[in-house]
């Protein structure tokens, strides 16, 4: 199969075919981070900016590493040290890559849907590093192949995602992206921070955590904002974490092989507990070494992959 | 010089519907007849042929914004009074947030003194309930009144306090002046940049829900009762809304309500890739607010259409979704889009030109009927000629519509005010 997809910009545009062949060269690129010279010239010649217009150092760092396991030249542009901060607008920005022929243009950005506006104004490949609420695909696709890894299939799988689902971009991209591969996706929070007719992403929903994690193969727990408590979205962490955080105890009620998912940076002691945080069941490192693979993965296939990077 | 429009369906909604001929003198209607004999000296009268075609009171749209002061790259009154022209529209109310501010006099005046000199629609000024819009201090309705004003308006932003809407009611009443409330409760609607529900979810954008809307419609018709005086809802888009109005007429508290032709014809999956020509406040809606909406159009508890004509240029549309500004441009395709609900039997041609015409000068205390004496305040339409939306062609600066390229049926062919021809496809 062919990858056509000029850019990645969610979930929801990605088949299970495109999915599945994302997951299976990502395998293959994992194996270039273990060798002793960590470097093929793949895309040798190839220009990759990372525009980031909201500070991020997990994601950001993750595709700067993959861009140079594969030797793409890649250039950092942040919102605070560029003309974003003068007034140029998205679409100028845009433009002006353009005209420096960059090849992949990786978007961070606080807007949701601006990936969506960048990719219509540039020819340029733009993959979404996450935007606004709305998608971060490169981390739900370092999600599942870990779950992959870990589990040999996403097929029938109990995934519970525990939290902020209103304002995570994360769990909307995993929702999309875990049911469309035939797993069962099961939503726990405060009925404040699950948003409306989520349902129809292809999730159910509890506002008991209990009932979430009970026969779970996995539980990804997302970070809490104490800032949200100022739009009435809960009163304190200490309730937080003891109604709705995972604990050693609360952890009894999962399946004896769960995995526990993290997408960083986490507040141990609030969403999680420091010991399941890092505890036997804990593959968040796991996620962050996919990272790397899935992001080679995803600069290799949109820039043509077999069909136009120099093979070695 | 004498006019006479010869052979069209003339329709007045209750008093006139018939193949009849109206003649016009010195911009007044002098003749309404079946048959008009003018005898034959062909050179001392304009012969309109408007067989074939429907001929009604002029139409008004009760709810645009022209930019003018202060944004005049948007809109102007002059380009706005064109492009109403071209859509068939005989007269405007013009929204007070302008900057500054209409609310004063001075600027009630040279808003209209811009109008008499564009060749365009009239324009009756709304004028601001509260100074600056701000919500805090009532502006002088005696002199805004005197200066032209026909209404009063914060749209744009509501009247939070509702100390102060109750006072605006009270005080209007005095001098006889409507209030046109834009209904919405600022906490509720909070950062939602569109209508909270399965798509701003999927598309992670924060919603707005409808009871941000009709919380404040009810707190306005309970102000209204309270008060007994007029109240008029702009642009209602929620089918909560629609309910407490229609209770609300039940009840016999006097209130009148419009909608505009987006939230008739779209839903918010118009929203779809972000295309930031779907955003506005209101923000388009659920289809079930949409048929709620029809039903109120069709019952009459939604008395008028307005578009809520909101230019903006292309700088402050062509940027992140959250970022762009709220509205749509709508004087060019209203007509058209209303024509559509006939066409599907929802509304008859009939309770369409009251919507458009003579229910929104029953509001505002305008006489437009075609009548013996009146102003002639004429639009001359076809129902059913199919063309197709090309924004590149439209008299208004701005260029924001959902509806280019769209293929539409019927549209205005002709405009006349006091007897003055504004637009003309006829000829």
């Amino acid at each position: 199969m062919q990858f056509a997809k000029k850019d990645i910009l969610d979930m929801g545009s990605l088949s299970r075919e495109e999915i599945t062949l994302i997951l299976d060269m990502a395998d293959r690129m994992k194996e270039i981070s273990e060798r002793p010279v960590k470097k093929v010239p793949t895309l040798r010649g190839k220009t990759v900016v990372l525009l980031f217009h909201e500070p991020s150092t997990r994601t950001r760092s993750s595709f700067d590493i993959a861009a140079k396991r594969l030797s793409a030249d890649s250039i950092s542009i942040s919102a605070s040290s560029s003309s974003l901060v003068k007034g140029e607008t998205l679409i100028d920005t845009a433009r002006n890559l353009e005209a420096m022929h960059a090849d992949v243009i990786v978007m961070r950005h606080s807007s949701s849907g601006a990936p969506h506006m960048l990719a219509r104004a540039t020819k340029a490949a733009v993959i979404n590093a996450g935007d606004g609420t709305h998608a971060h695909p490169s981390q739900a696709l370092l999600d599942m192949m870990t779950v992959r890894q870990n589990k040999g299939t996403l097929g029938r799988l109990r995934i519970a995602i525990i939290g902020d689902i209103a304002h995570s971009r994360v769990a909307r991209s995993n929702i999309e992206g875990f049911s469309k591969m035939g797993s069962e996706v099961i939503l726990a929070g405060p009925p404040t921070m699950i948003p409306k007719e989520v349902e129809t992403l292809g999730a159910s929903v509890t506002y008991d955590v209990d009932e979430a994690i009970h026969g779970a193969d996995v539980v990804m727990m997302l970070r809490i904002q104490k800032e949200r408590q100022r739009d009435f979205l809960f009163p304190s962490e200490r309730e937080y974490a003891k109604v709705y955080g995972l604990t050693e105890k609360r952890l009894r009620k999962a399946r004896e092989d769960v995995l526990i998912m993290h997408p960083g940076p986490v507040n141990r002691g609030v969403e999680i507990s420091p010991a399941v945080a890092d505890g036997p069941y804990s593959i968040i490192l796991d996620q962050v070494t996919s990272g790397v693979a899935v992001r080679m993965a995803l600069l290799y296939l949109v820039l043509g992959g077999a069909k136009n990077a120099g093979k070695n | 010089m004498r006019v006479k429009i010869s052979g069209g369906r003339v329709i007045d909604p209750g008093t006139l519907d018939g193949v009849m001929d109206i003649l016009l003198e010195d911009g007044k209607i002098t003749d309404i007849a079946e048959k008009i004999e003018t005898g034959d000296v062909e050179g001392d009268i304009r012969v309109i042929d408007a067989s074939g075609k429907i001929v009604t009171p002029g139409l008004i749209d009760m709810h645009v914004h022209f930019r003018d002061p202060g944004h005049e790259y948007k809109e102007t009154v002059r380009t706005g009074c064109l492009a109403a022209a071209h859509g068939g529209f005989t007269g405007v109310c013009t929204m007070p947030n302008t900057d500054p501010v209409n609310d004063n006099r001075q600027i009630t005046e040279y808003i209209i003194r811009e109008a008499r000199i564009a060749n365009g629609a009239r324009v009756w000024p709304v004028a601001a309930i509260s100074k600056g819009l701000q919500g805090k201090q009532l502006c002088e309705y005696g002199d805004l009144r005197d200066g032209g004003a026909i209404a009063l308006s914060d749209d744009g932003n509501p009247v939070s306090d509702s100390q102060m809407m109750r006072r605006a009611l009270e005080y209007a009443k005095g001098f006889g002046l409507l209030i046109i409330s834009h209904a919405e409760d600022l906490s509720l609607a909070g950062s939602g940049v569109m209508n909270e529900g399965a798509v701003a979810t999927r598309m992670g954008l924060p919603g707005i829900p409808n009871v941000a809307e009709s919380i404040a419609i009810m707190r306005d018709i309970a102000l209204a009762e309270l008060t007994d005086a007029p109240i008029h809802i702009a642009h209602v888009s929620t089918r909560e809304s629609v309910h407490a109005i229609r209770d609300a007429k039940k009840r016999g508290i006097r209130v009148t309500a419009e909608t505009a032709p987006h939230y008739f014809t779209l839903t918010d999956e118009a929203v779809e890739a972000y295309n930031t020509n779907a955003k506005m406040n209101p923000p388009l809606r659920s289809h079930h607010d949409r048929e709620a909406i029809l039903e109120g159009l069709a019952d009459g508890t939604l008395d008028a259409i307005a578009t809520d004509h909101a230019p903006h240029a292309i700088i402050e549309k062509e940027v992140e979704f959250d970022h762009a500004a709220n509205g749509i441009i709508g004087l060019e395709t209203s007509l058209p889009l209303g024509l559509k609900l006939v066409e599907k039997g929802i509304l008859s041609l009939t309770a369409l030109i009251e919507k458009m015409s003579v229910n929104p000068a029953r509001i505002l205390g305008i006489d437009n009927r075609l009548k013996v004496g009146n102003p002639a305040d004429i639009t001359i339409m076809t129902p059913d000629q199919p063309h197709i939306v090309k924004v590149a062609d439209f008299q208004s600066i701005s260029r924001n519509t959902p509806f280019d390229a769209w293929s539409l049926k019927g549209k205005a062919l002709l405009t006349m005010v006091g007897g003055n021809i504004i637009f003309d496809e006829i000829s």
